[in-house]
């Protein structure tokens, strides 16, 4: 998968306190969409490795912090920059798309 | 790059055919779009494709194909096909401005996607409370009540997934009998979480950050109406209710659509959009089943299948139009 696993316990010190953007990826095995977006997410880390922290975050076993930021529908990517939400995309999207999303929070 | 058959489309369709068209020797792509996979990446449990005795999940279905068509060497593009050019021979697709790929032949099996309700307040309410995947999003409606639009298998499926895990399900449905079959119509009919309310509309969702209710209307069933059918206005009767639904989910089953937009004009499609398949005889003789009005052009699966639409006749159609190819190439060398 795409590298760092995000989870309730590690959400604080891993995402809010990350000095880089953090991108992650809110998912769950059963999704047939998160298996399609999954491969994309995992070029995304390896592209911007070193400007953009990347991860995947499992709705089922982290349901605080799924709900906490409103996640009804997945895949859903959210991008965090100082530990805020700067972006929420919610389904599945065009590697293209991301990447533009995330070109523009990195500016 | 150059193909003896480019693929456009990597559900059962696109992927039986690659599978039959790479065993014949030729040299098979598969532009496979970015949600590739089709609709079956969207289900759960597929219980009546044959071969497998205790079920098997959508997208290991399709995982399985797709494996087994790059085992056999077929190439992939995860990318969509935008532009395509049959006037002339070498066939062009184009998966962005400066990416040409020629095909000798070309399979459309595009597929079908997802039917919205198109009334007011749903586009902003797609990802928070309107679904169109309950296997994917049930799971954040736990303990609580949520509708499912529709009345065919689908709805079924999606309700019955629902039904797990949400406190109460209410199937709405513009009609007053389903049409998905009766084994998934038992099922639900024997879930106590289940009701149905028959001839009723949602004509509008409600919710600012997120889903809190529906619109319905319910009307006698003598003046049933389509969905989406907005040409006629509807007829002030005494019989019409209209209503507001506290609700925090909704899931819209409707129906599909064949993804059929980018052939516009270059290849015949019907007043709805699915490609018209143009049988070729040679006497009496059928010769090509799946051509379309484009020699050389063939179409599989539910872009041209508005009645089977199952993932088995997906296959089958796959199969024809990878022959049929096939049989075409083999003329031209001849």
């Amino acid at each position: 998968m795409s590298g760092i696993i995000f989870t309730d316990a590690n959400f604080e010190a891993e995402v809010l306190k990350s000095d880089l953007p953090v991108l992650v990826d809110f998912y769950a095995d059963w999704c047939g969409p998160c298996k399609m977006i999954a491969p994309i997410v995992e070029e995304l880390a390896k592209e911007y490795k070193g400007k953009l922290k990347v991860g995947e975050l499992d709705v089922d076993t982290s349901t605080e912090t799924a709900q906490k930021y409103g996640v009804m529908s997945i895949p859903t990517l959210i991008i965090f920059k100082g530990g805020q939400v700067v972006s929420t995309l919610v389904g599945f999207r065009p590697k293209e798309a991301l990447a533009a999303e995330i070109n523009k929070i990195l500016q | 790059m150059s193909y003896d058959v480019i693929i456009i489309g990597s559900g059962p369709a696109g992927l039986t055919a690659a599978i039959y068209n790479i065993r014949a020797g030729f040299k098979v792509l598969v532009i496979a779009g970015y949600a590739w996979g089709g609709q079956l990446m969207l289900t759960t449990e597929v219980e009546n494709y044959p071969g497998f005795p205790d079920g098997i999940l959508g997208p290991d279905l399709m995982q399985k194909m797709r494996q087994q068509a790059e085992n056999l060497g077929v190439e992939f593009i995860d990318k969509d096909a935008v532009e395509i050019d049959v006037n002339k021979r070498p066939f062009k697709v184009y998966t962005g401005l400066n990416t040409q790929i020629e095909g000798r032949t070309v399979i459309i099996a595009t597929g079908a996607a997802t039917k919205w309700l198109d009334v007011p307040g749903e586009k902003e309410l797609i990802g928070k409370g309107i679904s169109s995947c309950a296997p994917c999003d049930a799971f954040f409606f736990k303990g609580k009540n949520v509708i499912v639009v529709g009345g065919g298998d689908s709805a079924m499926e999606e309700t019955l997934v629902l039904a797990r895990v949400v406190n109460s399900v209410a199937i709405i449905h513009r009609r007053h009998e389903f049409r998905a079959s009766q084994i998934m119509q038992d099922r639900v009919f024997a879930n106590a979480k289940i009701k149905v309310l028959w001839n009723t509309m949602v004509t509008e969702v409600l919710g600012k950050d997120k889903v809190t209710g529906v619109r319905l209307r319910n009307y006698s069933s003598s003046e049933a109406r389509s969905q989406n059918d907005s040409s006629r206005p509807f007829a002030s009767n005494n019989n019409t209710k209209e209503s507001e639904m506290p609700i925090d989910g909704v899931f819209v089953a409707i129906g599909h659509k064949p993804n059929s937009e980018k052939f516009i004009g270059r290849i015949d499609l019907d007043d709805k959009g699915y490609v018209i398949r143009h049988e070729q005889y040679e006497g009496k003789l059928l010769k090509y089943w799946s051509s379309t009005n484009v020699d050389g052009v063939f179409v599989a699966g539910d872009v041209h299948d508005y009645r089977y639409k199952q993932a088995v006749t997906a296959a089958g159609f796959g199969c024809i139009a990878g022959l049929d190819a096939e049989k075409w190439l083999d003329e031209q060398k001849g």
